[in-house]
């Protein structure tokens, strides 16, 4: 470890790994630090994303594509289902990932592009001078290191503390932290091509099941609900072992994952003098689907982008980094992220009938698009009710 | 004060991120809590917590 770089990358998921990547190949002296012993481990995600959107970054490779998906199936509280896909959408859905393998590659590719990399590093402070990041202290293996950094990337995920330190309002809303558990379930019968979500206010208030294929008989089997809802004997992994026990009670449980995901808008600011904030870390993660790789991805490479220009302009305050703020806010990111947190706020606190009544109504449909816009559209077709009980929800469709 | 149940916590940091005194941080797979920052009893990590592994002692 040097005692100064250009760009210090805080954090080795896919966001930190895109801006540690794309900084290296503009040239700046990069370090990316993970806190953890091991690239991709724990886990902490549903590992599924669209098609198109992992396009932008990296071509599929099956060493960390675990599943192939053509079609997504919603499920109401009474077992309708809603099918988005299938022959019509062209296998264009998504895959499910190995995060394990997928972002080891990521990092992979951002120390080939001249990145150094260090793991089990973790950042216990920001260094401030004159109420700016001006770099971190750094723990690894006993040692502390001083590291000087003229940009300091923070990609520290839903567990960020690095931008808090540096004087930006990172809590999430309790309300809006869904709380998650997971299994990998093993010999199980499912549709290894389709994706489902369950939906029930009863059996996940506030959030979603799902079951994700990993391959032959093996799925993600996971559950989120809002942390409001969550206490004592009604945890997000007691509704989730409640719901495999229904569901899936001879399967082998290999693997458990736990987590938060935050469903709350984005931070009001990402950047502050010297520091660009990305990904979960941003509060960027999709507040309808609960989906942040590609969000990430996209935001750690914008933030490399910017960091490497505002470098070179010799100028990294807050005001020259502001353009990734605004590039990403007034971008279609942002834009979908503010038209899903819109579609959530409507549809999260909808008891079991109405659900039950909108699946209903769209059981007979097929759908080819998969995106969430679409898919409201047509919720809003087929149930006219809906646009006196949410008339803004529709314009701003 | 808070109690952290080790044999139970999944290290995931839920609690962390809605913690607003900013007293929970996950080093590595070991939470810790900076009990000069956790004094308004809120108990909102006790909620969150997917497994239960935070749990309230009145000192």
């Amino acid at each position: 470890m040097k005692e100064a770089y250009d760009c210090l990358v805080i954090g080795g998921g896919p966001g930190g790994a895109l801006a540690a990547k794309t900084a290296a190949e503009k040239g700046l002296s990069v370090l990316l630090i993970e806190k953890r012993p091991a690239i991709g481990a724990p886990v902490r995600c549903a590992e599924g994303i669209g098609k198109e959107a992992l396009a932008e970054f990296i071509e599929p490779d099956p060493k960390w594509v675990a599943a192939d998906l053509d079609k997504a199936i919603l499920i109401g509280p009474d077992g309708t289902k809603f099918t988005i896909g299938g022959d019509h959408a062209g296998g264009k859905v998504g895959y499910v990932l190995d995060r394990k393998v997928f972002d080891r590659e990521l990092v992979w590719q951002a120390a080939e592009a001249g990145a150094e990399v260090q793991v089990h590093a973790r950042a216990s402070a920001p260094i401030m001078i004159d109420g700016k990041v001006s770099g971190a202290i750094i723990h690894q293996h006993g040692q502390t290191y001083e590291v000087r950094a003229k940009v300091v990337i923070a990609a520290d995920g839903v567990e960020s503390k690095f931008a808090k330190w540096a004087g930006i309002n990172t809590t999430v809303p309790l309300a809006e932290l869904e709380t998650c558990a997971q299994y990998i379930l093993n010999d199980i019968d499912i549709d290894e091509r389709a994706n489902l979500f369950y939906f029930s206010f009863d059996a996940a208030p506030w959030g979603y099941i799902w079951v994700f294929p990993k391959g032959h008989r093996c799925a993600n089997v996971g559950i989120g609900i809002a942390g409001t809802k969550s206490g004592d004997g009604h945890r997000a992994k007691d509704y989730l072992d409640r719901f495999i026990a229904r569901e899936f009670p001879n399967g082998k449980i290999t693997e458990l994952i736990v987590g938060g995901v935050s469903a709350c808008k984005p931070l009001e600011s990402t950047v502050a003098d010297n520091l660009i904030v990305v990904g979960d870390a941003a509060r960027l993660s999709d507040p309808i689907t609960g989906g942040g790789i590609y969000n990430a991805m996209y935001t750690g490479r914008l933030a490399g982008e910017v960091a490497a220009d505002a470098i070179k302009n010799g100028d990294t305050s807050r005001k020259a980094l502001m353009i990734y703020d605004k590039t990403w806010r007034e971008g279609s990111l942002g834009h979908a992220l503010a038209r899903n947190y819109a579609v959530k706020e409507a549809f999260i606190k909808m008891d079991d009938n109405k659900l039950n009544s909108i699946i209903h109504s769209m059981s007979d449909l097929s759908l080819d698009d998969i995106s969430v816009k679409a898919l409201v559209k047509e919720i809003f077709k087929a149930n006219p009710w809906l646009a006196l009980e949410l008339p803004r929800l529709l314009r701003a469709l | 004060m808070i109690h952290i149940r080790r044999d139970v916590c999944g290290y995931c940091g839920a609690c962390v991120s809605v913690c607003p005194r900013g007293a929970l941080e996950l080093i590595d797979a070991y939470l810790t809590v900076d009990e000069t920052l956790c004094k308004d009893k809120c108990k909102i990590c006790q909620m969150v917590c997917p497994l239960g592994a935070i749990v309230w002692e009145e000192k």
